[in-house]
């Protein structure tokens, strides 16, 4: 019996050998484990679309799309194992989701010219390509994030925020510690004061630091939290009467998961957002009719239209169109991953190509070169409705703070390149 | 039939009190270092590296340093991750504060640092035994993890507080950062694993090891027949840091490359280590090993068969891996106590008369 098992094990890890002409994609996703609950939705989006673009246009370009699934719980030593077992196959770009896999994923990466598309979280200094030319992070990172949420702080107080108080409760992880650089430079500008409040992870535990807020009484909040944390954080809050109004998650803090166990509670919790909300788009009926109506759904199929939904599919639709783009710049179908970095360094979203692809107005419009891999930094904020039970943005798209966060990406880019032994260059 | 004493004969002290008495033993020793110093490096790849033999050598020495604590001194630590943590910032801010020392001895270094603070948080162990003593590792544990999150010192000021290991090369040959060679951080790593191994049988069936038991047999008769109690366990202590700290250096520099101190060196790594440690067999170096393979290999071996064998999906493979790793550890703790370890020597003894047992 044990024989058996080595060979079938074997046998297993021969069979996952190269791969044929198709177009690779690998989802390093976590359906178990603390995180659980947001990485699913967010798996299911990603899969549903490339399934949807090889049972409605038959792959992209005229090859068609596969996916290997790889599962990493949220955990960094998974997802370097998950990162060996799938590179083989000739995997075209990886989007780990987890900012931790990130930083272990970049030297890598670099080393086998394979491309890293970190959607809003990872290595913010990635933005600048000349030194990071096998990351990207369009189109927003958590250093816009930041600036979002602050700019918005100071339109809604007349430009004028000097002497207030805004506490960041944040993961203590690198995730959550992204931002606080850029907090504590835009508090040099602006002139508020800033709290810091880390959570450990999973972050259940948070009555000490909500107790912290209820007795300083910031006037804003700012929550930088990931899987339990953030549903934790917007029940305390409720807990302590904290106006939901005031309290501001970044785009991690923003799925329906999130709020709902607060129940009416959570009423007008704000969170950025680096796309749309809501399955009010043409997409869905394709969707409808060629994924979940066919029984291709991935996982229980039953995540549509939910935020993080929306950004796994977010994520596949940047990736399709940048392998559309590397498909057009070299002239064949059968791309390859150093073929699919060029693409992602040329690709241009604009609302033409979001309305062609059935999303009209669904996220900014950005476009990357070799300098910039990050996007051009817009954002908006939502809000959510406990009665409607729904998100919806209650700004329009606007950029972050490019003078502050450029100096910060030039600064740490450089930095790194020191670190590492780079010559920032782009060709 | 393979395991024959007959026409093996000790003629001297020497021989008769070496690790692998019988000869068939001794010889496959010999054979299984030279494979894995001469022909596995020329066979594996990255997957293999990453996924199967880096965590297995390092996990191995870190269960060689918590089973010397807690199988040979009988001092139940739950603070193995945090001391992890201490030998991989060790030789991360020995690394980037003396980039052209050697990183062989940075990592030695990053050991003998863990051995320091492992012998200050044993002091307690002279007054507390058993259960509270474990709770005052752990208290080490969280204590560890918090200071290397909350002092930027420890991570050089980083905007992440992420610490990530620079390319350090040994004789010009990349060792730790992107550009390694898959066999060049494997035998890196095999050649602390194998010292570490010889130390520490060494160490523990000479006077220091006896002492050690001597201890965690019984404490008090122990001192009556002249054992210094505080002596024995703060060695116990240094000696098991040096190993544990060894074990986080590598494990940060080579195995991961980056490190984040509150997720890879949780809670959840001390009791990995220690379960190891129990399944493995407690007091047996080779306890260490077994136990280390089990619950590094198991899961990887399970994760290829149900996923990329049988293609399920992979929540259900993971959720079901949890299950058949937690349901081994509980059968084999029912049907041997005594670990992994227990069952080979089990084993190796019935194959001494195999196939005539009477």
């Amino acid at each position: 019996m044990k024989k058996t098992l080595v060979t079938a094990a074997l046998a297993a890890v021969m069979a996952a050998g190269p791969a044929l002409a198709d177009l690779t994609f690998s989802s390093l996703s976590y359906r178990t484990g603390p995180y659980a609950a947001n990485g699913i939705p967010f798996a299911d989006g990603y899969a549903d679309y490339f399934t949807l673009l090889n049972e409605r246009d038959g792959g992209i370009g005229g090859e068609m799309t596969r996916m290997v699934e790889c599962e990493t719980g949220y955990n960094t030593e998974k997802g370097v194992e998950c990162y060996e077992a799938t590179k083989g196959e000739g995997v075209l770009v990886y989007q780990p989701l987890s900012t931790g896999i990130t930083y272990q994923l970049i030297p890598k990466v670099t080393a086998d010219s394979i491309p890293l598309h970190t959607m809003g979280y990872g290595r913010t200094s990635a933005k600048n390509g000349s030194v990071f030319r096998n990351v990207f992070n369009y189109p927003a990172n958590y250093w816009d994030g930041a600036s979002h949420a602050v700019t918005h702080i100071l339109n809604e107080n007349g430009g004028d925020i000097g002497g207030k108080t805004i506490a960041l409760v944040y993961h203590n992880s690198a995730y959550g510690k992204e931002p606080i650089r850029t907090l504590e430079e835009l508090a040099k500008k602006h002139g508020y004061n800033l709290t810091l409040l880390p959570v450990d992870h999973p972050g259940q535990e948070q009555k000490s630091q909500w107790l912290q807020i209820r007795r300083e009484r910031p006037d804003y909040v700012l929550m930088w939290g990931w899987g339990v944390m953030n549903q934790v954080a917007i029940q305390e809050a409720a807990n302590i009467r904290f106006p939901m109004e005031n309290f501001i998650g970044i785009w991690w803090s923003a799925s329906e998961n999130d709020v709902l166990p607060a129940g009416d509670a959570a009423h007008g919790y704000k969170a950025l957002a680096m796309h749309n909300v809501g399955d009010d788009y043409p997409v869905y009926a394709d969707l409808k009719k060629y994924v979940v109506d066919a029984g291709k759904a991935a996982g229980a199929g039953d995540q549509l239209g939910t935020v993080l939904y929306n950004r796994g599919m977010y994520a596949a639709m940047l990736a399709a169109e940048a392998a559309k783009t590397a498909q057009g710049i070299h002239g064949t179908s059968a791309i390859t991953p150093a073929m699919m970095r060029d693409g992602m360094e040329a690709l241009v979203m604009t609302e033409e190509k979001m309305a062609g692809l059935g999303l009209p107005g669904f996220g900014p419009e950005f476009n990357v070169s070799c300098e910039n891999h990050g996007g051009n930094g817009f954002g908006a904020v939502q809000q959510w409705d406990a009665e409607a039970g729904k998100w919806s943005l209650i700004t329009d798209y606007y950029q972050s703070d490019q003078d502050v966060i450029q100096a910060l990406i030039d600064e740490d880019s450089a930095a790194f390149a020191a670190e590492a032994g780079i010559e920032p260059g782009c060709n | 039939m393979f395991y024959r004493e007959a026409g093996d004969f000790s003629t001297t002290y020497e021989q008769d009190s070496q690790t692998f008495p019988i000869r068939f033993d001794r010889y496959r020793y010999y054979v299984v270092l030279l494979i894995a110093f001469a022909v596995v490096p020329f066979l594996i790849n990255d997957y293999w590296v990453n996924a199967v033999f880096l965590p297995f050598l390092i996990y191995a020495i870190a269960a060689i340093g918590l089973n010397i604590l807690v199988g040979y001194c009988g001092q139940v630590s739950l603070g193995t991750g945090g001391f992890m943590a201490v030998g991989a910032y060790a030789v991360y801010k020995l690394m980037t504060a003396f980039p052209d020392v050697n990183i062989f001895f940075h990592v030695i270094g990053a050991g003998i640092v863990t051995a320091g603070v492992c012998v200050l948080f044993g002091l307690p162990s002279l007054r507390i035994k058993g259960f509270y003593l474990a709770v005052a590792t752990l208290a080490a544990q969280f204590f560890l993890v918090w200071l290397f999150n909350r002092v930027p010192w420890f991570y050089n000021y980083s905007a992440s507080g992420q610490i990530s290991a620079p390319e350090r090369t040994l004789f010009g040959i990349p060792v730790t950062g992107a550009e390694t060679a898959p066999w060049a951080a494997y035998l890196f790593c095999l050649v602390f694993t194998v010292f570490s191994a010889l130390i520490a049988r060494n160490l523990t069936r000479g006077m220091a090891g006896r002492k050690w038991m001597a201890i965690r047999d019984m404490d008090i008769a122990a001192e009556i027949i002249g054992v210094n109690p505080m002596k024995a366990k703060l060695t116990a202590f240094a000696t098991s840091g040096f190993f544990v700290g060894l074990a986080g250096a590598l494990f940060f520099a080579v195995y991961l490359g980056a490190v984040e101190v509150g997720e890879v060196f949780g809670i959840n790594k001390s009791f990995l280590v220690l379960f190891m440690v129990i399944i493995g067999g407690l007091g047996s170096i080779f306890g260490s090993f077994a136990g280390a393979a089990f619950l590094v290999l198991l899961p990887v071996l399970l994760k290829n068969i149900l996923v990329s064998g049988l293609g399920w999906p992979t929540d259900l493979a993971a959720h079901l891996e949890f299950i058949i790793v937690g349901a081994m550890i509980v059968i084999f703790l029912i049907a041997e106590p005594h670990g992994l370890a227990q069952l080979w020597r089990i084993a190796k003894e019935k194959l001494r008369l195999w196939p005539f047992p009477h």
